[in-house]
């Protein structure tokens, strides 16, 4: 019995119109399309883009070269050397990201004790060389002065989470 | 209609025309030669285009929209892009035929058009063996791809072409084997005959055409006809030979730019045909399906839209066939039923009951 339903089944199609109704539905149904450079789609204030090294209101570099974001970064993007300043705090002499092998999981925002190295909402950046996409310490720095507020507005969001 | 444009040539030829008259028979086959193909190379062009949307709407997608107003110049950017890219022949391929093997994919695709009736008298070449000229040139287009999967000297486009002839060969039957039954029910091999012959019959005569074509009668062999057309042309479910999952491209995996371009015309073309065959020998060609409306060519035009779109839709919907599955259909399936059929039908068209009279 079961055989013979089996075989009117697949003699009348039955299957196959079913499948086909339901790719007919969907033709007429609302799309869904973000048609990008004109439309967005929404951000969470945890977005993790490009990165960026941030300052104390006075304009004192936070980062204290201590290296746990390099030494957490499981791509092994960042590079870091330090030295005393003049005035004898530690700092970094050179803080290199290389975006070509960043996977921005944002284990180096997490692991950072004075939130100086941070990913922000900035995912439209582009190098037209693989060298463009190496970040130094001052260019990090100047994304992290150019995108402060957002940053600021961004970790006062998160702060009641952590 | 010859004499209608004669009428107006001559007196702008002038003096001219004694030069011109000679070769006027020559001219004229040209200039309807391209008042044919000009629409069918249109409609391929734009075919990829609808294709493209139609899917897009089936998966909640807009499709192409940048290229000019809804993205209507897509084909123009896309045929542009292919023109200006190189044709690589490879090293140890077989220069002539590697360039011959999609040239005998695309011609007989519009060869066939020669016999296509589009409303009463309106046909390039009215022969009364139509229907064995389609069959015949259908069966050519099948070179085209045994010949560059040779000619490429690559054993993914070899294993490509192998698996496109040896479907095409298969299917070509069971279609040949539809096509008989409808030779029988309208006694002749001449497709405007085909057409006329659907014109007649108890419903026609009510004013339901639509319920005296072929297809209603014959629905088992429109059923295999149309499915046999869409492994014909290797369309989706039965596109193996470029199975993307498995050997790419298939024969057509070492071509490149316009060579490429040609294949995929080939492919456009040859829907475009299995679609007005279709609408030919099931749908009853240009006539109208009501009695009230007149018959045109719009109604041939119509149909072999519908049957367009039924080939996207299919494309949307189904997942690829296995290999031996497709096999199975065409000789343990499709081709055992057109033998009942045939069978069925000389029968019935013995019996008292004979609605082909």
């Amino acid at each position: 019995m079961g055989a013979m339903k089996d075989f009117v089944k697949s003699l009348f199609l039955t299957e196959l119109l079913k499948g086909m109704t339901v790719t007919g539905r969907y033709f007429f149904a609302r799309k869904i399309t973000v048609q990008y450079p004109e439309e967005k789609t929404p951000q969470g204030f945890r977005f993790r883009g490009l990165h960026a090294l941030r300052r104390y209101p006075n304009g004192e570099e936070r980062c204290i070269s201590c290296k746990l974001c390099e030494a957490v970064c499981p791509a092994m993007a960042i590079t870091i050397e330090g030295a005393a300043r003049e005035d004898g705090s530690r700092r970094t002499t050179r803080y290199d990201i290389d975006l070509t092998k960043c996977i921005f999981c944002g284990f180096c925002e997490e692991a950072c004790p004075v939130d100086a190295i941070v990913e922000t909402r900035v995912f439209e950046y582009h190098g037209e060389k693989r060298g463009d996409l190496y970040y130094t310490k001052q260019m990090l720095l100047a994304n992290g002065d150019r995108y402060e507020a957002q940053i600021a507005a961004d970790r006062a969001l998160d702060a009641k989470y952590r | 209609m010859e004499a209608q444009v004669l009428q107006f040539i001559q007196p702008l030829a002038g003096p001219l025309w004694g030069w011109v008259e000679p070769v006027w028979p020559l001219l004229w086959t040209l200039l309807k030669i391209v008042a044919i193909l000009a629409p069918v190379v249109a409609a391929v062009a734009y075919l990829p285009y609808f294709e493209r949307k139609v899917i897009a709407y089936m998966h909640v997608r807009i499709g192409p929209n940048r290229v000019g107003p809804f993205g209507l110049l897509q084909p123009i950017a896309d045929a542009l892009k292919l023109m200006f890219k190189e044709v690589i022949v490879p090293t140890k391929a077989s220069k002539a035929l590697y360039i011959l093997g999609p040239i005998m994919g695309l011609a007989p695709a519009l060869i066939a058009w020669a016999v296509i009736p589009f409303d009463t008298g309106l046909v390039l070449a009215n022969i009364d063996a139509g229907v064995l000229y389609l069959l015949a040139i259908s069966s050519i287009g099948v070179y085209g791809i045994i010949i560059s999967g040779w000619a490429s000297n690559s054993k993914y486009a070899f294993i490509g072409a192998m698996r496109a002839t040896a479907q095409m060969v298969s299917y070509e039957i069971s279609m040949g084997m539809a096509l008989i039954v409808v030779l029988m029910v309208s006694n002749s091999l001449n497709l405007s005959a085909i057409v006329m012959a659907q014109g007649k019959g108890t419903f026609a005569n009510m004013g339901l055409g639509l319920l005296s074509w072929n297809w209603l009668p014959l629905l088992p062999m429109f059923m295999v006809y149309l499915i046999s057309g869409v492994a014909e042309t290797n369309r989706a479910p039965f596109d193996v030979v470029e199975g993307e999952s498995e050997i790419v491209a298939g024969h057509m995996i070492e071509y490149s730019g316009m060579a490429f371009a040609l294949f995929f015309l080939a492919e456009y073309a040859n829907m475009i045909l299995i679609s007005a065959m279709v609408s030919i020998f099931f749908l009853g060609g240009w006539l109208s399906p009501v009695g009230f409306l007149p018959d045109s060519v719009w109604w041939l035009i119509a149909k072999i839209s519908v049957i367009l779109f039924l080939f996207l839709w299919f494309r949307a919907t189904f997942p690829r066939y296995r290999y031996d599955q497709i096999m199975r259909l065409g000789w343990k399936v499709f081709l055992p039923l057109c033998f009942l059929w045939i069978v069925v039908v000389g029968v019935w068209m013995m019996s008292p009951l004979n609605i082909w009279k």
